[in-house]
């Protein structure tokens, strides 16, 4: 049986503590010595160290016979050697799986798209896999005329294609009081991105003749057990606001509101209605149980922020972050994610030294309102002992805070809109941790 | 018809709701009691439907943390008074549904979308009225006799412990709303006394399984499995990831009571009775009630039969 839950150290597994240090010291020969000693003992052959690298010396078999055919599988799936990445639970968060979340491994993934088996999920009541023939959305209250649209209807609006970010607000919230997750899939992993196609909320609500002048917020609604409510100020509705049925070029996932889910751009995720089938219009907020009782803010005096909603500008690293291990001195490339709830991120700024000193990463394009941003920046590690950090700042020129920065206005009991700057420190052992440093 | 700017309208596209189908959905209810339907419910009543059909989860008195938080508790006459709960201010102190509360038209839209956790949507008006008050009374902020019904719910709010608790004033909402917290954008010798302010306590390490299990095998920084062989193995589904998986844990604990009966009452009950896999996979593929309490256990067509089978013979097992 193996150790549950001890990271192993990289780079090989048959390497001890002092043989790391070794290689980290550069004596490459004797790394190469052990790796061929050890990948000969798995291949039950023998082969001297001299010779070369096995893999290239011993043709594998896709090299020497007939592969697969042609949708061998009809609907594709990661390679076999992909299954570490999954959605995960963080033991202990919650009792009950119907009513939950599970993070995306945002330390496996690559530019800034989600792909749709790994988006985070998080169900009030369990989720479905609704019938898209069944499946009704009605417009009502201060409209001229209310309406029913099948699938069928809303598909032939005019339709639009827009690539945004999605984040629980409750993402980051273990961390409020101190360290407490090991790694960069449960301190941020509620957080998930992908190019969303639908119509927007304003045609519909254009189609059933709204209220103008006293259709100050829509009420938006879920057909799942819950029948999850949220308000929505006319204003942000009007603004970006989609009733979506795709995501990432196919319809959306059960799990992620099949077959029509709300995409409310900049907003915590719970305003993102799933499995949508209800839009009222009206003349005040609803105070549902998620804007009014969940979902709310407490400040250090005891007054709760309800209605707390925008998702403000944020980063981490991703690589290297908690639990991995530097595999050797030397370049490095530091990559991860910066997005804004109020729009572009404008840059990323990250330190080696604990937040002493800051220089600018590259953006890698495209960089789009309320969209993930991917960031790249060159680093050599010398093998000291080093504390890394992002920070992200929007095209209206906020800056992502510091932990002590927010705890001084909010307290540590808000749970909600935790956007503090990340550490990750990195030990002599290339050992990366979660910690707060500033 | 009409919609779209720039003169484009949507011929043809939707039709007009029926007045039926409008109050067949139209459930909201909001703080000034507009959707709120005539009825009423004592609390008396309330109680026979929160021992059959709420307690399961929240409790006898609302206070359990099983499965939910907590929904009464902490406050205080004081409290109802100034319409503030004091115990907000306190560090540590576990904030309970009633704590929060400032909206007494939200609790009564919640219970009648979503409850109970299994049966959303099937209680009456006035059995909902009926909890509304039952679950005021636990909260200390009904009396025993009290009638609760939409005439007097006003009355009611005004007498919410944390009423005047909420606040809408904050950056975090409006379109362009203020950030209420600053940093600025220093670049060189920014922080001069950078401190490691609190680390991964020691215990939490292990806390999320194996971290090499959640990393890829090949990459700049990764975390490399001790045992790859375990981890190629093709896994036959393991009875306890079934049961997540079909979503029975929802509804049974292995140990306690949720909605239904804990696994190992059921394997009490049952070990070593002739024919009982046989009855029970049937059971569980075709639902039913009675044997544990009026609450109604589920059919699931769409249950293998060997993946039913499998779990009986795990629930026996335990």
């Amino acid at each position: 049986m193996r150790d549950p839950g001890r990271v192993h150290r990289a780079p090989e597994n048959f390497l001890d503590a002092a043989q790391i240090a070794e290689v980290q010291a550069g004596r490459r020969d004797f790394l190469r010595g052990a790796f061929v000693a050890a990948a000969a003992l798995g291949a039950g052959r023998t082969v001297a160290a001299e010779v070369g690298d096995p893999a290239i010396l011993n043709l594998p078999e896709h090299s020497r016979s007939l592969g697969q055919p042609v949708a061998a599988r009809g609907y594709g799936l990661p390679s076999q050697h992909e299954k570490n990445l999954q959605r995960r639970e963080s033991p202990g968060l919650t009792r009950v799986g119907g009513s939950s979340v599970s993070f995306a491994p945002l330390q496996g993934l690559f530019g800034i798209i989600t792909p749709n088996g790994l988006h985070f999920e998080r169900h009030h009541q369990g989720w479905w896999d609704i019938d898209p023939a069944q499946h009704r959305l009605m417009v009502m209250g201060l409209v001229r005329e209310a309406k029913v649209y099948t699938m069928d209807d809303l598909m032939r609006l005019p339709a639009v294609s827009r690539m945004h970010f999605i984040e629980c607000g409750a993402n980051t919230g273990m961390e409020w009081g101190n360290v407490a997750v090991p790694t960069v899939q449960y301190t941020h992993g509620m957080l998930s991105c992908c190019e969303f196609t639908g119509v927007k909320l304003s045609t519909l609500l254009d189609d059933c003749g709204f209220d103008r002048k006293n259709g100050k917020f829509v009420l938006a609604e879920g057909a799942d057990g819950s029948s999850l409510t949220r308000t929505i100020a006319m204003e942000r509705a009007l603004d970006d606001v989609m009733v979506a049925w795709a995501m990432n070029g196919e319809m959306l996932r059960p799990e992620n509101g099949y077959p029509l889910r709300l995409v409310a751009p900049g907003i915590q995720g719970v305003s993102w209605v799933k499995w949508l089938r209800r839009i009222k219009v009206g003349d005040q907020p609803w105070a549902a149980k998620d804007e009014a009782l969940h979902y709310v803010d407490l400040m250090p005096d005891g007054t709760q922020r309800q209605y707390s909603s925008i998702q403000e500008g944020k980063s981490v690293i991703t690589t290297p972050s908690g639990g991995q291990t530097l595999l050797d001195r030397g370049f490095q490339n530091v990559t991860g994610l910066a997005w804004s709830g109020r729009g572009r991120v404008k840059r990323v700024d990250v330190s080696f030294d604990g937040g002493r000193n800051w220089r600018t990463a590259r953006l890698e394009s495209p960089v789009l309102p309320k969209c993930l941003t991917r960031f790249n920046i060159d680093w050599i590690w010398n093998g000291s002992p080093a504390i890394l950090q992002s920070r992200a700042m929007d095209e209206t020129g906020y800056v992502q805070p510091k932990i002590n920065q927010l705890r001084a206005v909010r307290g540590t009991r808000s749970i909600y809109h935790n956007n503090a700057i990340q550490s990750w420190k990195v030990a002599e052992s290339g050992e990366v941790t979660n910690v707060q440093a500033y | 018809m009409t919609g779209g700017g720039a003169g484009v309208t949507y011929a043809g596209v939707g039709r007009p709701a029926t007045p039926a189908e409008i109050a067949a959905w139209d459930i909201d209810v909001r703080p000034d009691f507009k959707g709120l339907p005539p009825g009423s419910g004592s609390v008396q009543q309330g109680q026979k439907v929160w021992d059959a059909k709420c307690a399961s989860c929240h409790g006898t008195f609302g206070e359990s943390n099983e499965v939910f938080m907590p929904l009464v508790g902490g406050v205080t006459a004081e409290d109802v008074r100034t319409g503030r709960v004091a115990a907000l201010t306190k560090p540590d102190v576990a904030r309970t549904t009633i704590m929060k509360l400032a909206t007494v038209s939200t609790l009564w839209d919640y219970v009648r979308r979503a409850m109970p956790w299994n049966a959303p949507k099937s209680l009456t008006t006035d059995e909902v009225y009926a909890v509304v008050a039952y679950l005021l009374n636990l909260g200390d902020v009904l009396p025993g006799d009290f009638v609760l019904s939409d005439r007097n719910i006003a009355e009611v709010q005004a007498r919410l412990p944390n009423r005047n608790g909420m606040t809408r004033n904050h950056g975090l909402w409006d379109l362009k709303g203020k950030p209420d917290v600053v940093n600025i954008a220093c670049m060189k010798d920014c922080a001069t006394d950078v401190k490691v302010a609190s680390i991964l306590p020691e215990e939490a390490r292990d806390s999320h399984g194996d971290l090499a299990q959640q990393n890829r095998e090949v990459g700049s920084a990764r975390v490399k499995a001790k045992a790859m062989a375990e981890f190629a193995q093709p896994a036959a589904m393991q009875p306890a990831e079934l049961a997540r998986r079909k979503a029975c844990l929802s509804c049974h604990g292995l140990d306690n009571r949720i909605v239904g009966p804990a696994f190992r009452d059921i394997a009490k009950r049952y070990k070593g009775q002739d024919g009982v896999e046989a009855k029970l996979v049937e059971k569980l593929r075709q639902g039913g009630s009675g044997s544990w309490g009026p609450l109604p256990m589920p059919p699931n067509p769409d249950l293998a039969a060997a993946d039913a089978s499998t779990l009986v013979r795990w629930v026996l097992g335990l």
